[in-house]
């Protein structure tokens, strides 16, 4: 029985997994967000002033409408995103707890016990939150807080990085940070601008791999605009021509084969333990040209699958691999 | 074998059909051949054809691309093949259940094996340990499976009462724990959660020769002692005490045949995952078709099943091609309503 109402929900949640944070700890270091956190805290004390004029202030959301009357001071993020621009547009201070997949940065309070995929009201209740931000309104969470007057705001995954900006924009208003968060905006547009090589890849296809099961992401995701910023050619576009996976489809294997890709990128080497050399084992893809050229490359999960500060770091990695391969 | 004596020399070539042998193996050569045809690879088919033919001793016919071969011999033609060995198997095990429970509603998994493989595939995949590399998670599963329909034996036999029924409950019970731990697991380590699905709706897109290698010594054993048994399933159909009174031990049979339908069923469900319907709507077809002798029903089950799967499999992989639909979604789509149909159409007994 429980696993026919499984069934149902299966593809809800399978898109929400394909952009999901994940839990593992990466300890690599973040070189490009370490300058920014140190200058923001100078000015910090003007950035409280006029934060406090901003209010109240009524935030879209991808679900209406909130307003608040003053500062967020308790604030709950069940989206390892939405920490994440959190903390890189400063309102880190503000934040009592993060869902179990918010792992980065190393200073967000990760509650191990809190999830985002079962969320328990009840649970989160206990921070004593004055706002609580998720990507995905599961068990009527949104419904539950609502009722009690904890406002929420739901942001889910981003199509497109115009996307990701406007929730840069909304988080910032809504926790008193406006500036800062158009001010990290400004810096990612600026950054991506200036990694972007369209000619770099404009010869070159590509395959973005989720995990073993073939699942990729096609290049109208925030993913594949990152790829697109060097000129890459998606496989998977024809997979999704009309948008109904909301840009994550399976891919059959044989049609991989076929497409012959010249780059593969395996964005699931931490939590499914994928490498280069367990992609070439599979039967039939080891005579891809990627496999042959050692053009697979292993990316983060986490950077390559959230939409926060770290895109950029995802389009270094990119334009990395692309160095490399020309 | 007391039981070869109730059936006349007269009788027995009723029991199968040898035009409906014949029909049923043609019809599994021909979907085979076009499953080999048709994919989101698009390989000519009559160059398909020509490199068929080139199995065949003294041909050699040349057409498709080196790159064109490695598609049709390492990803499609495996995958075929694996899909008719998983579909008969499945569909020879359902029969096997309905006749050793004199159950229309048994399937192959009635008893723990879809909730065992379930949370070995489910432990394999969310703690990514894999001690024997890329056969880690069949082996899980396959232990599973077998260790739940074990669970479900031992329990079943000690809480006495009909020995048919406590064990049905049995595996209700067993089913539903085992459903509960997969489950936790799974909400434990969502962000495997795609793979998790991948397998419990079943799976043939990444099937490989590897594959086949594990499943097919297993699930050939299997069917293979299940057409040994099939007169014994015609005993057992006259009801416990009457096949007791004919000599035969209820108990032994049943201890037998479940074992054997769990073997194959855990060897096909461990590679491709949880495939619904198969196991129920192909043995009832069969029934339909040519009668409820379990002497005809186990073969032709095994083929009708075969031939089921590899076009139910087309059809997976061409829908929305190049994008998968997961094979457990086709087979519950066609059979759930075909399955009606045969409910509202049969006025005969199903068993």
């Amino acid at each position: 029985m429980s696993r026919t109402i499984l069934r149902r929900i299966a593809p809800a949640i399978m898109l929400t997994v394909g952009l999901a944070a994940c839990s593992a700890d990466t300890p690599e270091t973040d070189a490009t967000a370490a300058p920014d956190t140190t200058s923001e805290a100078a000015t910090e004390a003007v950035a409280e002033d006029t934060a406090a004029a901003a209010f109240p202030v009524t935030v879209t959301h991808d679900l209406g409408e909130v307003t608040f009357d003053e500062q967020p001071t308790s604030i709950v993020s069940l989206s390892a995103t939405a920490t994440e621009m959190l903390f890189a547009m400063g309102a880190g201070d503000q934040v009592v707890a993060v869902d179990s997949f918010s792992n980065f940065p190393a200073e967000a309070p990760t509650d191990e016990d809190l999830s985002a995929f079962e969320p328990s009201a009840e649970a989160i209740l206990g921070f004593e939150p004055d706002l609580v931000i998720t990507a995905y309104d599961a068990n009527d969470l949104v419904a539950s807080l609502t009722a009690v007057e904890v406002p929420v705001l739901v942001f889910g995954s981003a199509s497109d990085l115009d996307t990701a900006y406007a929730q840069w924009a909304a988080i910032g208003e809504a926790t008193g940070h406006a500036e800062e968060a158009a001010g990290e905006v400004a810096e990612i547009q600026r950054a991506l601008s200036e990694l972007a090589d369209p000619a770099a890849g404009a010869e070159l296809t590509y395959y973005h791999e989720l995990d073993a099961t073939l699942y990729s992401a096609t290049g109208s995701t925030f993913i594949g605009e990152i790829y697109g910023l060097f000129g890459l050619t998606n496989i998977a576009d024809a997979a999704d021509a009309d948008g109904a996976a909301f840009g994550y489809p399976q891919l059959s294997a044989e049609y991989i084969v076929e497409q012959d890709p010249d780059l593969v990128f395996l964005a699931c080497t931490v939590f499914c333990a994928e490498t280069a050399t367990t992609f070439a084992e599979r039967d039939g893809f080891g005579s891809l040209q990627a496999v042959q050229g050692l053009d697979v490359i292993e990316m983060d999960d986490d950077v390559v699958s959230r939409w926060g500060p770290r895109v950029v770091e995802f389009a270094t990695s990119v334009a990395k691999a692309l160095a490399e391969v020309g | 074998m007391t039981t070869e004596t109730t059936a006349a020399p007269g009788r027995r070539a009723r029991h199968l059909p040898l035009g409906a042998l014949v029909v049923a193996v043609v019809a599994l050569l021909a979907s085979v051949v076009v499953a080999a045809c048709i994919g989101p690879a698009t390989l000519p088919w009559p160059d398909v054809l020509r490199a068929l033919a080139s199995l065949l001793p003294g041909v050699e016919l040349p057409g498709l691309s080196e790159q064109q071969l490695q598609i049709l011999w390492q990803l499609r033609v495996p995958r075929v093949v694996l899909g008719a060995l998983v579909g008969g198997t499945l569909a020879t095990a359902g029969a096997a259940y309905q006749g050793v429970f004199r159950n229309p509603l048994a399937d192959p998994y009635f008893l723990g094996v879809a909730a065992g493989a379930g949370l070995g595939a489910t432990v394999s995949i969310t703690t990514t340990i894999a001690p024997f590399g890329s056969a880690t998670l069949p082996l899980f599963a396959f232990v599973g499976a077998v260790g739940a329909v074990t669970a479900t034996w031992l329990l079943g036999r000690s809480a006495g009462g009909r020995a048919a029924a406590s064990i049905i409950l049995a595996g209700v019970a067993v089913s539903l724990f085992l459903a509960a731990i997969q489950t936790y697991l799974q909400l434990r380590n969502v962000e495997r959660l795609r793979e998790v699905y991948g397998f419990l709706l079943g799976q043939l897109n990444t099937a490989g020769w590897g594959d086949v290698r594990t499943a097919a010594p297993w699930a050939l054993i299997a069917v293979a002692g299940m057409f040994a048994s099939r007169r014994l399933l015609d005993v057992l159909a006259v009801g416990d005490v009457e096949a007791t009174a004919l000599g035969l031990s209820t108990r032994r049979v049943r201890l037998i045949v479940i074992g054997l339908a769990t073997l194959g069923t855990a060897a096909a469900v461990s590679v491709a995952g949880l495939i619904g319907f198969v196991g129920i709507v192909v043995p009832h077809t069969v029934r339909l078709l040519v009668g409820t002798s379990y002497r005809a029903l186990v073969p032709l089950s095994f083929l009708l099943g075969a031939s089921f799967l590899v076009l139910a499999d087309i059809a997976a992989r061409t829908a929305i091609s190049p994008a998968e639909l997961p094979i457990g979604v086709v087979t519950a789509f066609v059979g759930g309503p075909f399955f009606l149909l045969v409910l509202r159409t049969s006025r005969r007994a199903l068993l």
